[in-house]
């Protein structure tokens, strides 16, 4: 079966192409349906990488944060209308200890291959996760940011001493406000802090019990824990500043990605004992978890929609660059494509 | 019920000195009609797929679609008729006997040499038909369309702003199809050689659904090389 990919052949130009779909390999045949962009998609439509890693990824049909309607499935799993939720990592092995989305033989959609900008995509059935129908579908369109976001607390949660009276959490942006959301959910007796650089963005983290600007933080406010949810240039102040109020032996979740390296004061790491913990994408199990937290807390739910900023109805290549240059102005939020291609 | 209708009715003689028909041509790794008819047994709507070939190539196809997609009960071949119309006739009168006809059944009629129809094209063709009763798939004239009446001299140049080239899917409510054929006089089925004109004619609205420029029908050699291309293969049949 011929099917249409969407690929960005350099900066700014995305062209259709066209491969074959060989349906007795197997598996399950879905269509995009809702799609979401993210910033590492952004950085590779405006250009923003280096020229060897444009030269060695494109062309490469980009999104990884997918929802989509099961089309076909050979294998039995999954019924045909199906909603599920597209895995981004594709493991080539199986490893008991190391979890998936560290292996380094994995590839990942919109990363090392063709993510979802495609007529159709065939996919193992163990990529896929169903979702009930009942969750609002352009907040289920970036399931895979929330995974991220659950990855980094699972392992937090493997990882921290057990004194969790409160955590910091620095970032304003969507990985800061998701994160917040879901540790207000699953521990509601923890003291959630949130510091930024943007008073306007601190303002949506209503459901946190402090709200702080980096440049306000008392010298001898202190929390158990910290999260960085910041990256870029970002990483390097916020991380020190996260050294400097958290109480000794407390853990810190790195999970900003930065495309230089951070100095940070590790003096200080030293003397306090701190534990700091790197974590990148997610797996299956915790988009299970994401899934399974998005039928159960509706209001948590709502609070993510207030992250979708705009939705664009796509029919056309056309359609695709309105989306992208609207989502390349956004301050905070989600851009969420309607895939209609 | 939805039904989708393959038209491989045709021998290819346009498609240069080649003696196979053009839709069982090797395109990529299969032949473009298997292409074709994956498309349609994929989607979920369709009751059954309905392929009609030549006589001659029935078993054949048969064949070929058990290589590619396993014993399926979803998918029948059967004879196609003397003409496009009198072909989805014979697709009518299957699906009557077998299912029986009703005010709900829709035909989805593709031809088979287009194999870049894509999904979404296919669920609003569905879509369409169920709501309008006809459905036409087209995309807007680029060339500019030049009607003479004897060859030789232009008669008219219509405005290309409201010209429109049509591809397939057409889809149709079988029934109504069926009633409007079966009134037509035998000179007036001479003349109506496209389903949609046949519901044009008689003052039926015919929806437009949009199409794609790559949903391209591999008539001449010229086509064949063109896919093969867009494919980023090699042409077997060269």
């Amino acid at each position: 079966m011929i099917n249409s990919i969407y690929q960005l052949t350099a900066p700014r130009l995305i062209e259709v192409t066209y491969g074959e779909i060989d349906l007795s390999e197997g598996g399950v045949l879905v269509r995009p349906s809702h799609l979401s962009i993210c910033r590492a998609d952004q950085r590779y439509y405006q250009g923003a990488r280096s020229k060897e890693v444009l030269a060695k990824k494109l062309p490469m049909a980009l999104i990884h944060e997918c929802m989509a309607e099961v089309v076909f499935d050979t294998t039995g799993t999954f019924r045909s209308g199906d909603r599920v939720i597209c895995i981004p990592n594709t493991p080539t092995e199986y490893d008991d200890i190391i979890a998936e989305n560290y292996l380094r033989s994995s590839k990942f959609r919109s990363s090392g291959f063709d993510g979802f900008l495609q007529d159709v995509v065939l996919m193992a059935p163990d990529r896929l996760v169903k979702i009930s129908d009942d969750v609002n579908p352009d907040v289920a369109a970036f399931t895979e940011l929330i995974s991220v976001s659950m990855h980094i607390i699972s392992r937090f949660d493997k990882t921290a001493h057990s004194r969790r009276n409160s955590v910091g959490i620095w970032g304003d942006g969507n990985l800061g406000f998701i994160t917040a959301v879901l540790l207000d959910k699953l521990y509601p007796d923890l003291k959630i802090n949130v510091f930024g650089r943007n008073y306007d963005k601190l303002a949506y983290f209503t459901f946190a019990d402090e709200t702080m600007h980096v440049d306000d933080i008392p010298e001898d406010f202190m929390v158990d824990h910290c999260f960085e949810c910041v990256g870029g240039a970002g990483c390097e102040p916020a991380i020190n500043q996260m050294i400097d109020h958290i109480n000794p032996e407390g853990t810190i979740a790195l999970g900003g990605v930065s495309e230089n390296n951070v100095p940070i004061n590790t003096r200080m790491v030293l003397e306090k004992g701190l534990r700091l913990f790197g974590s990148s994408r997610s797996g299956r199990d915790d988009f299970e978890k994401t899934v399974r937290f998005l039928e159960d807390h509706e209001q948590s739910v709502h609070y993510f929609e207030t992250l979708i900023g705009e939705t664009f109805d796509v029919r056309t290549i056309p359609d695709i660059h309105k989306a992208f240059d609207a989502d390349s102005t956004l301050h905070l939020g989600k851009t969420v494509m309607h895939w209609n291609k | 019920m939805t039904f989708a209708v393959v038209l491989a009715g045709g021998i290819g003689s346009r498609m240069g000195n080649s003696e196979t028909p053009k839709q069982y041509l090797m395109l990529g790794k299969q032949p473009i009609i298997i292409h074709t008819i994956e498309k349609f047994f994929v989607c979920p709507e369709f009751e059954h797929v309905i392929v009609l070939t030549p006589k001659a190539w029935v078993a054949h196809t048969e064949n070929m679609i058990k290589k590619s997609l396993g014993k399926t009960d979803r998918i029948t071949v059967i004879e196609g008729g003397s003409t496009r119309n009198e072909t989805l006739m014979n697709a009518i009168r299957f699906i009557e006997k077998n299912y029986g006809l009703d005010d709900d059944t829709i035909i989805v009629t593709h031809d088979a040499v287009r194999p870049f129809v894509t999904h979404r094209i296919i669920e609003e063709n569905i879509e369409a038909a169920k709501k309008y009763g006809a459905t036409d798939t087209v995309v807007p004239a680029t060339d500019t369309i030049v009607e003479s009446k004897d060859g030789e001299v232009i008669s008219q140049i219509p405005n290309r702003a409201t010209l429109f080239q049509g591809q397939t899917p057409q889809s149709f409510n079988a029934k109504k199809l069926k009633e409007l054929y079966e009134s037509l006089t035998d000179e007036e089925k001479e003349i109506l050689t496209d389903a949609c004109k046949i519901f044009a004619m008689k003052g039926e609205k015919v929806y437009l659904v949009e199409g794609e420029v790559s949903n391209m029908k591999i008539t001449y050699p010229f086509d064949l090389k063109v896919a093969a291309t867009m494919l980023g293969g090699d042409l077997t049949n060269d």
